[in-house]
C-alpha cells in the first residue's frame, strides 16, 4: 500500500498482484473462465490443507471401531464414495490425495524454478560455450517425452517406491527434470533481450557486479511471466505425478494417498462394473487440474492485448480506475462482443 | 535446401547423444544391469561371474564408449530377462505402438481441425466458448481416466467394444501366422482379406485411438483456432472479404492454408506428447507395444531393455523433428536458412 505514497501513478500493491490485476482486467467470458479456475484452485487448496479434519478416515485406514472394512462395497453411508479393492475408503483418500498432489506441486515447481531461473540467467547473461551446451541439453531434454524422462529419475532416485516424504522428493526431482528446461529457455530469452537494455549498460558503466546486475536489475524483469508458467506447470506437475502413479513408480499407498496409484488400481474393476474406485480419484484430478489450466490461460490471454477480450471503448465506461493514470489504461478497454 | 536439409539433419546428432549419455550414466546410478535384475536371486559367485562375462566390472567410461559404438552400429544388447536382442524387441512391439499412434492421430486430425476452423469462424461466441472449454477439458483429463471412463461406458455397460488388448485370441492367432506380417494389424487383415480380422481388430482399435486422440485433439483445436484468427486479421484476407468472398469461403479457402505452416511444425513436437501419452495409454487397455512393454521391463529392472526403449524413442522424435523441418521448409522458402 506504500507505493500510493511514492507515486501517484502506481495502483495499491494488491491491485498489481499476479492475479488480482488480472481478474480486474478481466471481462465478460475471460473473468467467467479466471473466476472457475480461481474458485476450483482454491477448493483444491483448502481441501488440501484442511483434509486431516475433513477426512472421515485416515488414508491409509483398513478399520475403523466397527470392524475392518468391506473391499469394493458401493457407495453407502458409511463410505459415501465406497471402498477400493484394497479395503480403503474412497472419499479419504480422494481428499488427502489432494495433499498429495499440492506438496508435490510446490516442491517441485519451487526447485525447477530456483534452478531453471539461476542457469537461464547465467547463460543468457554470459553467454559462451556454456551458454551454448546448456541450450543444446535443455533442447534435447525438452524434445524427449516427459513422462518417460520422469519414469527413469524416480527410479534412479527411490527405486520405484518408497515412504512420504522420500517418495515426494523422488517425484518432484522428477518432475522437475521435466521443467528446468523451459524455466530455463524463458529466462535465457529474456535476460538476453534485456541485456541490452540501456539501463543494464549505465549499471555496468556505474560499476555494478555482473551477480547484482543478474539479481537486482535482469531478474526482476525478466520474471515478469512466472506466474503464467507457475500455473501451467503447477497442471502438469499434477499430471506426470498421477502419471507416475497410474504406471506405479509414485509414492506406496500406504505412505500417502496418490490420485494416480487409486486410478491404476480402479482399471481393473472397471472391467468388472465397479466405477467409484476410479471416477471419484480420476474427477479430482481433472477438476483440480482444469481449475490451474483456467487460471493460467486466462493470466495468459489477459497479459496478451491481441487476445484479451475488448471492443467498443464505451463513452463513460473507461473504467472505475480512470484516474490511476497510464497503468490503467489497458484496463479502460471494457466491455467484450459477446453474447 | 540441400545445404539446410543436410545442416538440419546433422544437428539430429548431438540430441540424440546428449539423450544416450543422460540415459546410460542415470541407469548406471543404481549399479550394474545384471544385480539389478538378477539380484538376490542368483549366488554371488554366478552373479559376479555373469556381470564380469558382460563386462560390467569395467571402469564405466570404457563401458560407455563401448556403448555408444554399439549404438551408432545399431546394436542395443540383448534384453538380460527373457535375453531377446533389444533391436527384434523394439521392431516387434514398436509396429503396436506405431498402429495405436497412427489411430490416434487420424482421430486427433478429424476431431481438431473440423473443430479448430469452426472455433475461429465463431470466434468469442457461444461455439468457440464450448469448444475451447473441451479443448482444456482434453488436455485437463489424464489418459488413462479417459480411458476408465470410455471403458466404463463402452464397454462394461453398454457392451459394444472390447475391454482391452489389441485383437481377441484368434485373430492374434492369425494374424501371427501370415507370411510376411507387418506388424500393423488392420493392414495385414486388409491384405489377407480377413474381413472377421479386420473387424475385431477395428473394434479393439477404437477406444485406445479416441483415448490418445482426443488428448492431441485438444492441443490441434487451439493451435488451428489460434493460427486461423491470426490470418484471418491479414490484409488478403481483408482484401477478399472487400470483394464480397464470403466469410466461409475465406475461413476454409484463404485463412486455413497459410494456417497450416505452424500446425505441421506443432505436430512434430506433439509426437513426444503422443508417445508419453501412449506409454499410458497402452498399459490402461492393455495393448502390447513398445510402452506397455516399457513398464514391464521397468519393473522386472532389466536396465538393458529400458535404456534400448528410451533411446530409440529418442530415435523417434529427433528424427521426427527433423522430417517435420524439412517439410515445413519445402512449403514455406522463409524458413530456410
Amino acid at each position: 500500500m506504500n507505493a500510493t505514497k511514492v507515486s501517484g501513478r502506481k495502483q495499491p500493491l494488491i491491485y498489481r498482484l499476479p492475479v488480482i490485476s488480472h481478474f480486474r482486467s478481466s471481462v465478460g467470458l475471460q473473468r467467467g473462465m479466471l473466476v472457475t479456475g480461481m474458485v476450483l484452485a482454491a477448493l483444491f487448496l483448502l481441501v488440501a490443507v484442511f483434509a486431516p479434519w475433513i477426512a472421515p478416515y485416515g488414508f491409509a485406514q483398513l478399520s475403523d471401531a466397527a470392524g475392518p472394512f468391506p473391499t469394493q462395497q458401493p457407495p453407502s453411508p458409511a463410505h459415501i464414495w465406497g471402498t477400493t479393492v484394497g479395503g480403503y475408503d474412497v472419499y479419504s483418500r480422494v481428499l488427502w490425495g489432494a495433499q498429495t498432489a499440492a506438496v508435490v506441486i510446490i516442491v517441485a515447481v519451487a526447485m525447477s524454478i530456483f534452478l531453471g531461473v539461476a542457469l537461464g540467467l547465467v547463460s543468457g547473461y554470459f553467454g559462451g560455450w556454456l551458454d551454448r551446451t546448456l541450450v543444446v541439453i535443455a533442447d534435447a531434454i525438452y524434445a524427449f517425452p516427459s513422462l518417460l524422462l520422469a519414469i527413469v529419475m524416480s527410479i534412479v532416485i527411490s527405486h520405484g517406491q518408497s515412504s512420504f516424504w522420500g517418495g515426494i522428493v523422488a517425484c518432484s526431482i522428477s518432475i522437475s527434470v521435466v521443467f528446468v528446461p523451459q524455466y530455463f529457455r524463458v529466462i535465457r530469452a529474456e535476460t538476453i533481450r534485456l541485456k541490452a537494455e540501456p539501463y543494464v549498460e549505465s549499471a555496468k558503466v556505474v560499476g555494478a557486479s555482473s551477480i547484482r546486475i543478474m539479481g537486482r536489475h535482469i531478474f526482476k524483469n525478466a520474471t515478469r511471466t512466472l506466474p503464467l508458467i507457475f500455473t501451467l506447470n503447477a497442471s502438469e506437475a499434477i499430471l506426470t505425478l498421477a502419471g507416475l502413479g497410474f504406471l506405479g513408480f509414485g509414492i506406496e499407498p500406504t505412505s500417502a494417498a496418490e490420485w494416480g496409484y487409486d486410478l491404476n488400481k480402479a482399471i481393473a474393476d472397471a472391467s468388472s462394473g465397479i466405477w467409484w474406485t476410479g471416477v471419484y480419484p480420476g474427477t479430482a484430478i481433472v477438476l483440480t487440474v482444469l481449475g490451474l489450466t483456467l487460471v493460467g490461460e486466462s493470466i495468459n490471454d489477459l497479459n496478451d492485448p491481441r487476445l484479451r477480450g475488448r471492443k467498443k471503448a464505451v463513452a463513460g465506461k473507461g473504467g472505475p480506475d480512470s484516474t490511476a493514470g497510464t497503468q490503467a489504461a489497458p484496463e479502460a478497454e471494457a466491455e467484450v462482443r459477446l453474447p | 535446401m540441400g545445404t539446410y536439409i543436410l545442416i538440419r539433419f546433422f544437428l539430429i546428432i548431438p540430441t540424440i547423444f546428449i539423450l544416450v549419455t543422460l540415459v546410460f550414466f542415470l541407469m548406471r546410478v543404481i549399479g550394474d544391469p545384471i544385480t539389478a535384475a538378477q539380484g538376490g536371486r542368483l549366488p554371488p559367485e554366478a552373479l559376479a561371474q555373469r556381470i564380469h562375462d558382460a563386462g560390467y566390472d569395467r571402469p564405466i567410461l570404457v563401458q560407455y564408449l563401448e556403448y555408444v559404438g554399439q549404438v551408432a552400429t545399431g546394436n542395443f544388447g540383448t534384453t538380460i530377462t527373457d535375453r531377446r536382442p533389444v533391436v527384434e524387441m523394439i521392431i516387434t512391439f514398436g509396429t503396436a505402438t506405431l498402429e495405436l499412434a497412427i489411430n490416434a492421430l487420424i482421430v486427433a486430425l478429424l476431431v481438431g481441425i473440423p473443430l479448430g476452423l469452426i472455433a475461429a469462424y465463431r470466434r468469442d461466441k457461444a461455439p468457440d466458448a464450448f469448444l475451447r472449454f473441451f479443448a482444456i477439458l482434453c488436455y485437463a483429463t489424464p489418459v488413462f481416466f479417459a480411458g476408465l471412463l470410455m471403458k466404463l461406458a463402452f464397454s462394461v455397460w453398454l457392451g459394444w467394444l472390447p475391454v482391452a488388448g489389441r485383437a481377441s485370441t484368434r485373430t492374434e492367432l492369425a494374424m501371427g501366422s501370415l507370411a510376411a506380417p507387418t506388424g500393423i494389424y488392420w493392414l495385414d487383415a486388409l491384405r489377407s482379406g480377413n474381413m472377421a480380422a479386420f473387424g475385431d481388430v477395428a473394434a479393439h482399435s477404437v477406444l485406445p485411438a479416441l483415448t490418445l486422440g482426443l488428448l492431441t485433439a485438444g492441443v490441434f483445436l487451439r493451435l488451428v483456432r489460434t493460427n486461423v484468427i491470426g490470418t484471418l486479421g491479414k490484409d488478403y484476407v481483408e482484401a477478399g472479404r472487400s470483394r464480397g468472398v464470403s466469410n466461409y469461403r475465406l475461413v476454409t479457402k484463404h485463412a486455413y492454408k497459410p494456417a497450416l505452416i505452424p500446425i505441421i511444425t506443432v505436430m512434430g513436437l506433439q509426437i513426444a506428447l503422443l508417445l508419453g501419452g501412449a506409454v499410458l495409454t497402452e498399459s490402461t487397455f492393455e495393448w502390447k507395444g513398445l510402452g506397455y512393454q516399457l513398464v514391464q521391463y521397468l519393473n522386472a529392472r532389466d536396465f538393458v531393455a529400458v535404456q534400448g526403449i528410451v533411446v530409440m524413442l529418442a530415435v523417434i522424435v529427433a528424427v521426427t523433428n527433423f522430417i517435420v523441418d524439412v517439410v515445413a521448409a519445402l512449403i514455406d522458402p522463409r524458413v530456410r536458412y
